[in-house]
């Protein structure tokens, strides 16, 4: 094993792994972040804490994964390459490293112009592909990128995200198997509406191996609402509602009971598709969801990791 | 080239305003900036022009001669104007952001007035277009990404492929803006040569750009290598 990640364990094991998501406040109320954790707590096997997400400012990653800890609650801490250079990013590798963060997501990060402080400048010293260069390199080789000695490496299961629905659709594949050479262990997707589109994705995927290398995990969104789903289809970067989503949203009595109806099937979906080790659960703006989701989805009682 | 553009008219104004007026010189440049249609020739009259209707209209009594150089960024030009730079009280720059700063060397005890926004090295597209095509990083690989520069045209200055934020062929910080990497592979996957796009970039060295410090190149030496 490279790390005593939970997740790493029950990767290897075989099991079909469920994680989700904490984002942190947009304060200093540690409080808030425990309160999630608990109410989220054994319905799925890690969780993303997510970094400054969409560009806005929030507790950082690190303090809110270290409040998980506390609460007997894997994170999975994101590092985005848009805040960092390379020596930032090493130095909380180490501090995470210390503190018991035993995954690490390695992303590029929103453009800071969709968040709450677009005049700020962007770091991008190096890509998420070289991020995860520099951080197998510190766990497997114990040195820093430099070539300086660490003397007690991190253990670190190190993630990477991949987006099916971005263009081109062949160069994102590329980009996927580079981030698996360069040290990712496992992949989260973005969120799945277009299950077409993914399938063409999948098999490009399966085709060249790299489902073989790394362990993917499905991203999925339950929709909240018509509104929310259409918000997704033409406000958020990188998304892909087909029509026939949106109208069977639109079309719906009870929207939510729909938009779980919808989560629920591209869950089972999912699940039967070769070279899918698990799903990503981002119930955005939704955190209720996540136990009605688990529990109907037959992902319950979540798996112990041996140790 | 340099691309830059004026500034609003009311910001130039409120520069010489808080200079005292009096008499004005406005100096341009036949460089980068005149073929960017921001401080050439026609720019310098046009600027002068609407310097003194501004004056007259409020009988300010401003005095405005006009001059555009060659390149405002070679002292020899610069030094070639100092009578008029001597009748002066204040100095209007149209040069880029290196012109007004050899100006400005070159008449140290004067305020350059920088009436022009220096935004990048670029080329002109047509239709009064100017795109950024370099950033100046000091280490060009772009014989690997099909001659198209992801440091300079990427959102994020991405080397191994395009974010999860790139559909339909435009970035998404802007639907007017293409993805540098949808580019990228456009070109390659024309000449045959997508097998580029395989090779796994390593963290780049930036002390050859900025980060390094501003830089000097000296002929035969090569720019901090």
């Amino acid at each position: 094993m490279r790390s005593d990640s939970a997740l790493e364990r029950l990767l290897a094991d075989g099991e079909f792994v469920v994680t989700s998501e904490i984002g942190p406040p947009k304060s200093a109320d540690g409080e808030d972040v425990r309160r999630k954790a608990r109410l989220m707590k054994g319905h799925a096997d890690a969780f993303n804490v997510t970094d400054n997400q969409t560009a806005i400012v929030r507790m950082s990653s690190l303090a809110a994964s270290l409040f998980c800890i506390q609460e007997g609650v894997e994170p999975i801490m994101q590092m985005t390459c848009r805040d960092r250079n390379r020596l930032a990013m090493q130095s909380e590798m180490l501090g995470a490293g210390a503190l018991g963060v035993k995954n690490l997501l390695c992303i590029t990060g929103d453009h800071q112009k969709f968040g709450n402080q677009p005049q700020s400048r962007n770091v991008f010293d190096l890509d998420s592909t070289q991020q995860l260069m520099v951080f197998k390199r510190m766990r497997d080789e114990g040195e820093m990128w430099c070539g300086d000695s660490i003397k007690v490496p991190p253990r670190m299961f190190l993630g990477a995200a991949a987006n099916p629905f971005a263009d081109p659709l062949e160069l994102g594949v590329v980009r996927l198997a580079k981030k698996a050479v360069a040290g990712a262990d496992f992949i989260q997707t973005q969120a799945i509406f277009d299950l077409q589109r993914f399938d063409e994705w999948m098999g490009m995927v399966r085709s060249r191996g790299i489902d073989k290398d790394v362990h993917i995990l499905a991203g999925i969104i339950p929709l909240r609402s018509a509104k929310a789903a259409r918000f997704m289809a033409s406000k958020v970067p990188g998304m892909s509602v087909p029509d026939e989503v949106l109208a069977r949203m639109s079309r719906a009595s009870d929207e939510k009971a729909e938009g779980l109806r919808i989560c629920l099937e591209t869950i089972e979906e999912l699940r039967g598709r070769p070279g899918i080790d698990g799903i990503h659960l981002m119930p955005v703006n939704w955190e209720s969801a996540l136990p009605e989701i688990t529990e109907r989805a037959g992902l319950l009682p979540r798996p112990q990791a041996r140790r | 080239m340099i691309i830059g553009e004026q500034k609003p008219l009311d910001e130039i104004i409120a520069m010489v305003e808080k200079e005292g007026g009096g008499r004005i010189l406005v100096a341009g440049c036949r460089s980068c900036v005149a073929v960017c249609l921001a401080g050439g020739e026609e720019e310098v009259e046009q600027l002068a022009s609407s310097l003194r209707e501004h004056s007259d209209d409020r009988s300010l009594g401003w005095e405005l001669r006009t001059v555009t150089l060659q390149r405002q960024c070679e002292r020899s030009f610069d030094e070639a104007i100092s009578e008029l730079v001597d009748w002066s009280d204040a100095l209007v720059s149209l040069g880029c952001g290196v012109g007004a700063q050899v100006l400005s060397e070159v008449y140290p005890r004067r305020v350059i007035l920088p009436a022009i926004d220096t935004s990048s090295m670029g080329a002109p597209e047509g239709g009064g277009k100017w795109k950024e095509r370099c950033s100046g990083c000091g280490d060009c690989t772009i014989h690997l990404s099909g001659g198209i520069c992801p440091i300079a045209r990427c959102s994020k200055m991405l080397q191994n492929g395009p974010c999860g934020g790139s559909q339909e062929g435009k970035c998404e910080t802007s639907p007017e803006r293409d993805c540098a990497w949808q580019l990228i592979y456009d070109h390659l996957r024309a000449k045959d040569r997508l097998d580029l796009l395989e090779a796994s970039l390593p963290p780049k060295d930036w002390s050859r750009s900025r980060d390094g410090g501003p830089r000097t190149v000296v002929r035969g030496r090569g720019s901090g290598r």
